[in-house]
Parts: C-alpha cells; sequence; structure tokens
C-alpha cells in the first residue's frame, strides 16, 4: 500500500507492505536509524518517537496508521546544526553511558516536558517509566530533564 | 518480530466497520490503539487476515455525563481518560487506573474499548469497570446491545462480544464524592499486575485472581454486614483460583488479594 506522512516536517510518500511497523519503515525505508531497535516487545523504548507530539513505542505501530500524522524521530528535533536543548542538556549532564537507549529517552523526556513542563525528580522517574537504561544510568539521566526544564538539577 | 501477512482497512464510521466485519467474520480483526492486539500478532499467536482499523472513528472518543451516569466512548485514549475532569470528578476510579496502565507511550495509545474487548484478566480497566457496575453499549448488525460488566468478562480473553460485534461505549454510574481505592503489585513499574484490586463504595474487584476480573463476593457481603474493613479483606481470596506461575505461586497471590484488599478498602474510606 502507498502511505504518505509527515517525517521531520518533510511530506513522505512510500511503498509498504500493509504489515510494516513504524521503526521498520523509519529505519529500514526512510533510513533514519536513530530510532533503536530494543526489545521489540513494547517494554524497553529505545524505538519511542513522537506521534503528532506525543510519545509513542514505533515497534507497536502500524505505519499505516501514522499515515496522514506527523511524526518526529531523533533526526529531527534539532534545527540548524543545533541540538535540541533537551539533547543539550543529556550531554551537559552526562545523561548517557552506552547510549542505545538514549534516542528513546531524549523523545520521551521531550513528550514529557511538553506534557509537564517543570516536573519533580520524583515525576521525571514516573514519567520516563516506558524507557530501559541497561547501563542503569538512570540518575543522570533525570538530571539531564531536570537541566532542560530549566530547574536545580541537585537530588 | 514482524506480524504474519494481513491486509488493512480503515473503517470512517461504525456502520463502515460494521460492513467490514460482516463480510469478513472471524477473519476480521479490530484495531484500535492496537497495543494488546499488535504484540500478539507479533508473536503470531493472532493471524487475521483483515484487520480493521478504527482510528478514523471520532465519533467513538469522548468521555460526557449523562443521566447520572459518565458515557465514554470506546475509543478513548487511556492518556485522555486520565486527564478527562468530567471522569476523574464523577468516575475517579477509572480515570485512576486509566492512568497507570503501562507507561506513557502505552497511555498515548491504548484505548479503554480495545482494553475491556481484550478482556485479559491481568487488565486494570477490566476490574475497574466490573467494580463499578459500569454497562458495555455494543453495535452489531442487529443493532444495538447493552452488557452489564458483570456479564462481559466470561474467561480469559472472552467476551460475548460477536465477531460481528463493536464495543462502542462505556456507561459508568456517576460515583462523585464516594470513596475508592485502586492497588496493584507488579515486579516493574510496566508490568501487568500480578495481583490487583479496584474499589469503590464497597464494591471490590480482583485483578488476575482467576480467568477473569473477579468481584470479592464475601468482602462485599462481609462489609454489607457490618464487619470492619480488615476482617473484610481477610475475606478477598475466597472462591477464587488464581494461577500458579514461576513468579507467583497461587498461595502468593491469595495473600496478595488480602493484603492490597486491605488497603484499596482503606484509601476508599479515607
Amino acid at each position: 500500500m502507498k502511505i504518505t506522512m509527515e517525517v521531520n516536517g518533510e511530506s513522505r510518500t512510500e511503498d509498504v507492505e500493509d504489515r510494516t511497523l513504524l521503526v521498520h519503515f523509519l529505519r529500514d525505508t526512510l533510513g533514519l536509524t536513530a530510532t533503536n531497535i530494543g526489545c521489540d516487545t513494547t517494554s524497553c523504548g529505545a524505538c519511542t518517537v513522537l506521534l503528532d507530539g506525543e510519545s509513542v513505542k514505533s515497534c507497536t505501530v502500524l505505519a499505516a496508521q501514522a499515515e496522514g500524522h506527523r511524526v518526529t524521530t531523533l533526526e529531527g528535533l534539532g534545527g540548524n546544526g543545533e541540538l535540541h536543548p533537551v539533547q543539550s542538556a543529556f550531554r551537559e549532564e552526562h545523561g548517557l553511558q552506552c547510549g542505545f537507549c538514549t534516542p528513546g529517552m531524549i523523545m520521551a523526556s521531550v513528550s514529557l516536558l511538553k506534557e509537564n513542563p517543570k516536573p519533580n525528580r520524583q515525576e521525571v522517574r514516573e514519567a520516563l517509566e516506558g524507557n530501559l537504561c541497561r547501563c542503569t544510568g538512570y540518575h543522570n539521566i533525570v538530571s539531564a530533564v531536570m537541566a532542560a526544564s530549566g530547574q536545580e538539577v541537585a537530588g | 518480530m514482524i506480524p504474519v501477512g494481513f491486509s488493512y482497512r480503515r473503517a470512517s464510521t461504525v456502520d463502515e466497520a460494521l460492513v467490514l466485519l460482516t463480510e469478513h467474520g472471524d477473519d476480521a480483526k479490530l484495531l484500535a490503539g492496537g497495543h494488546s492486539l499488535l504484540p500478539l500478532m507479533k508473536l503470531r499467536l493472532a493471524t487475521p487476515e483483515v484487520v480493521v482499523d478504527l482510528a478514523p472513528l471520532d465519533e467513538l472518543r469522548y468521555v460526557r455525563a449523562e443521566d447520572g451516569a459518565v458515557r465514554i466512548g470506546a475509543l478513548t485514549r487511556y492518556r485522555d481518560l486520565h486527564t478527562d475532569p468530567v471522569l476523574r470528578e464523577h468516575a475517579p476510579l477509572v480515570a485512576h487506573a486509566a492512568g497507570v496502565i503501562g507507561d506513557p507511550q502505552v497511555r498515548h495509545r491504548g484505548t479503554i474499548g480495545g482494553s475491556l474487548a481484550h478482556a485479559d484478566p491481568a487488565g486494570d480497566l477490566p476490574a475497574a469497570i466490573l467494580a463499578s457496575d459500569a454497562v458495555l453499549v455494543t453495535r452489531g448488525p442487529d443493532g444495538e446491545r447493552e452488557i452489564p460488566a458483570a456479564e462481559f468478562f466470561v474467561g480469559p480473553f472472552t467476551t460475548p462480544l460477536e465477531p460481528d460485534e463493536l464495543l462502542t461505549e462505556i456507561r459508568v454510574p456517576a460515583r462523585a464524592g464516594i470513596g475508592w481505592g485502586f492497588e496493584k503489585f507488579t515486579r516493574r513499574a510496566i508490568d501487568w499486575a500480578i495481583v490487583g484490586v479496584a474499589v469503590v463504595g464497597d464494591s471490590v474487584a480482583l485483578i488476575n485472581m482467576g480467568g477473569s476480573p473477579l468481584r470479592a463476593h464475601a468482602t462485599e457481603e462481609a462489609l454489607s454486614q457490618g464487619a470492619s474493613r480488615a476482617e473484610a479483606a481477610e475475606l478477598a481470596a475466597q472462591d477464587t483460583s488464581p494461577a500458579e506461575e514461576p513468579h507467583a505461586s497461587a498461595e502468593y497471590r491469595k495473600h496478595l488479594a488480602r493484603v492490597l484488599t486491605a488497603r484499596a478498602l482503606a484509601s476508599a474510606a479515607a
């Protein structure tokens, strides 16, 4: 089937099988490989992208379900060579170790800050419950989200 | 993991969905948020030939108070249930339960109708709906049916929905100001409940204590006869046969049911 959606601000039309998952569409059809596949079972959050501005796990969405909608991946966050403020904060606060969960963590954090612009550390932890860091580097990830929201990092 | 091939269709009205269901019968599956169906299809435990996406059906996304009940459109997402001011006021148990399902990403996609029609005995909303004495409204080729929640969950992943029938609305009796409680025990934050309890007033429903969500009848009866909350909670596991699993024996589940019921009754009374 032919599907059209807006990906990172650009309209994209491609021919896909009906059963194509959004994550495969992004990675294999469009070559946007920042979005990782971790568990492939809706658990780990590595494949988190924004669908109409809200975080979703792209391993559990059909590409066809995104037709006519707006998808944002990590590649689409910054602009003009600049990092998005959440990306900068992850860098400043060393909110990553191996980096595999980072794209998903950042997308989930962007979605969180849209719904709750000034979360406390506990709220950040709860809002990131769907994203697993295998390095267990959660402390600095929470700090990064606090910094990105313009709040005190301490905690 | 990739699902077995299928044909993807979209329905933009309830009638259109019913036509597709009548045409394809058992070979078709309805897709709402997809967070129960797609994982099953990826594991190839479900292999429908036709998937009917209900996403364009905006007519089934609403929450409104009417005639002493809150009417919820079947395609209303967990996130929207959790934040809806009408639901939070008149059916706070349901609003709360919707806010603790899975994780934010799941709550951005999953729908109340999808959860109830899937009828997972470990699901949070089925128990909240059962404790609330809600009524489920369906549409089929012969018109509308109203099914009380107590008759809807007949077994594991089994409901009275016919293959050509669609769940359209959930009517939850408005209970503003009535005490409620919700407790669940999970191994990890986003897991299904090993055991959970939903309480509103003196109604108590159990999650994952059998093949479907169950009312804790002995507890409810004890409460109605004036037993203390602690005494009533001790009876929560009576007449249940929870599953025996590596991470939770049946005995452990019964223990959890008693403890969580005591906690949920205490929050309902607070």
